[in-house]
Parts: C-alpha cells; structure tokens; sequence
C-alpha cells in the first residue's frame, strides 16, 4: 500500500525528533530539500569565492614558506568548495544549474570575501578572524541533520585546523616586529573585525530562515550564540598579543559569563549583501571570466569522451 | 539457468548508522543488484550491522596502483604545514 504524503512527513519528523540524519534516497519535503541547495550551495560558492582575496596575496607573500602554506591554505578552500558542491548535488540539482544561480545573482555567497585585502596583515586577518569565524559556524554543522552535509563538515573542519593557525602565527609575527609591523597588523584587524562578525548574519529574530532551519535542525545554533562564542573566544587572542578589538562597547560581563560587544553596523551589512560592497562586482566577474576562460577545458573534455564512447 | 561461475562480482558497503559514511565490508557473486542486495544482508548484517547497503559491480571500481604509490602520493608528504601541530601558539593561547 502506498504511503501518504502525511506518513511520509511524520517519519520524517520522527528522524529529525530523534536526531537521525536524512540521507539523499530518503523522502523530505520539498521546502527542507529547498532550503538546504540555498544553504550548501551559498557554502560551497563562499568557499570558492573566498580562494580570490587570498589569492590577491600569493604572488607576494614575504617568504617561500609562507607562499608554501598560503597555496595549501588556498588548494584546500577549493576542495572544500567541491566537496559542498557534490554534497549539493546528492539533492538533485546540477553543478551547472547552481553555478549559473551564483553568476546569475540568484545564489548568494559570504559577504566577508567583497572586503579587499589590502596589505599582508589581512592575509593573517583572513585566516585568524575569517576562518576562525567559519570554523565556529562549521563545527557547529558538522550536527546539521543532512548526512552528507554534515559528513562534509566533519572533513573540512579536520583539514581547516591548520587554516586559523597560520593566519594567528602571521599576527603573531607583525604584532612583535617593528611598530609599522604591529600597525599593519591592527589595522588589518581594525578592518576584518566587524565583517567577521557579521559572517554569522542577521539577529536571530530578523534572521529570514533562521527559525525553520533549527527546527529541522539544518542550523543547530542561532546567529547571535555563534557569535558570541567567536567574540569569546577572540579577545583573548588579540590580547595576547597586545593587538586591541577595535569595539569600545567590549567589555567581560561577569553575570553573564561572556564578552558584551557593540552593536554591528547593519546597514553596511545590507549594503554589502545587496552587491554594494568594496568587491562584489570585482569578484563576481572574476569567478565568470576564470568559468569562461576554462570553456575550452570543458568542451574539450566533453569531445574526447564523445570520442571514446564511439570507439 | 545460467552457469554460477559467471555471475559477476559485486563490492558491498554498509553504513552502520544512519549519518555515517557508507564503508566497504567485501564482496559476493550475484546475478544482478537487486539479488547483490539481498546476499549481502544475509552475508554482512546478519547481526544488525547496517541501517544502508550499497553494492557495486566490481568492474566498474577504478583503482590507484599500489606500485605506483610512491609517486601518486608524493606530492603531500613534504607538506608539514598543512598540519594545525606545526604552528606554535603564543603562551596564554591554548585553545584555537
């Protein structure tokens, strides 16, 4: 006998109540299936984004050593974008269908990759803040209740240890040379701060899919608790090494057990996601020209296995 | 009814529960998937030891050549830094 739509939700809630993953053959609503292409496609579009103010540095990094990490760092943000985009694909779309969305400015990705970087110091920013940043909301995820979302969260977050530790050690570094040194240094962290706390999006209760994700548990914990665990466990990083969070409002709240911070500046925040930002276009052109320059790559690729097939 | 000598070779993969990744757990002959399936739960989760199986025609596994390992992994074993136990972290820093 075949089972009613309405069965079909109750075991699916029933998974979900119980902290099962769902896996790709099994049945979700449509709405669930919806939700997670936007989320895990703005992910892996972020992570492929995110290779281009890195990028900006590697020709110029100070030391071989230094270009040595920055490439693996970089070579890594790509991977981690393709495992995304095949965890993507188990939910029936296509890579071409969610590339196109990303050119066409139907698909999003993190706002904090339309700041320029500027100087080396952001490259230790990036890594420290930015990465710092997407590694609470990834570990975070790895609890997230699509299997192959979570399993790809669970991979990344094992390879990206290294990430937020080579951009600190470059801190580290400026924040004990020269007095130009240390103010490279703060300020590159005067200018991620505040994008890096915005990377965890909207208050919860202006947050658009905020309350649908945590019940279906695609989002385990809410934009403002994430943040908060970033901001508490940053300030004791900047301070010791003598670099100061450029926020007059923070302070330790005793009572509260955690860091009180100023108020983000949410029309910049708009503005940046609208596709004002320093970048957007920049970077946006950028991904389409490298996506058309490797056409020929593609076609070419295409032909030989039409080639082999009629052999 | 066909010789059993030729039923092809399938690979079997089990996920033992559900969230886990599917892993490989051996093989078995069958006539096609649908009876791979059924072998393979009776010869691989007699106990319980999946919720998932996969089963994959044996021919259709590409695989790197262990002889050739040297050179295919090469390129990651001069690569330290890749590794968070590489970089030292100033004192008072213990977590990150």
């Amino acid at each position: 006998m075949a089972e009613t739509t309405e069965d079909l939700e109750q075991a699916f809630e029933a998974k979900i109540a119980a902290e099962e993953k769902i896996e790709p053959k099994d049945w979700m609503p449509e709405a669930y299936r919806k939700n997670l292409v936007r989320q895990m496609s703005q992910h892996a579009h972020s992570e492929v984004i995110g290779m281009q103010p890195e990028g900006n540095w590697l020709t110029r990094a100070p030391t071989l050593k230094r270009k040595c990490i920055l490439l693996a760092k970089i070579q890594d943000e790509g991977g981690h974008g393709l495992y995304l985009y095949s965890a993507t694909e188990t939910l029936g779309v296509s890579r071409e269908e969610l590339i196109d969305a990303l050119h066409e400015g139907r698909a999003k990705y993190a706002s904090i990759f339309n700041y320029p970087s500027l100087t080396w110091a952001d490259i230790g920013a990036i890594g420290w803040l930015v990465d710092g940043a997407a590694i609470v909301n990834q570990i975070s995820l790895q609890r997230t209740s699509y299997g192959p979302y979570a399993r790809a969260m669970v991979r990344i977050c094992k390879e990206e240890s290294f990430h937020q530790r080579q951009g600190y050690e470059i801190m580290v570094e400026l924040a004990r040379g020269s007095d130009a040194q240390k103010a490279m240094a703060q300020d590159a962290l005067n200018r991620w701060w505040w994008p890096s706390l915005m990377m965890f999006g909207p208050h919860d209760a202006e947050s658009a899919h905020s309350a649908q994700s945590m019940l279906w548990k695609i989002k385990r914990q809410s934009n403002d608790d994430l943040r908060q665990k970033f901001v508490d466990q940053t300030v004791p990083q900047a301070e010791a090494i003598g670099l100061r969070i450029p926020d007059d409002a923070l302070v330790w709240n005793e009572a509260r057990g955690h860091y009180d911070f100023g108020e983000i500046d949410w029309d910049e925040f708009q503005r940046v996601i609208r596709g004002d930002g320093l970048c957007n276009r920049q970077r946006l052109r950028h991904h389409k020209q490298a996506h058309d320059d490797g056409a020929w790559v593609r076609e070419a690729m295409a032909a030989y296995a039409a080639r082999e097939e009629n052999v | 009814m066909s010789n059993r000598n030729m039923m092809p070779l399938f690979e079997v993969f089990v996920r033992g529960k559900r969230g886990l990744d599917h892993i490989h757990v051996g093989s078995l002959h069958a006539h096609d998937a649908e009876q791979a399936l059924e072998y393979a739960r009776d010869t691989y989760i007699r106990r319980g030891e999946g919720v998932s199986i996969w089963v994959v025609e044996s021919k259709h596994i590409h695989a790197s050549q262990e002889s050739d390992a040297q050179a295919f992994y090469d390129p990651m074993d001069d690569k330290p830094y890749r590794h968070a136990t590489y970089y030292t972290l100033p004192d008072g820093v213990d977590n990150m």
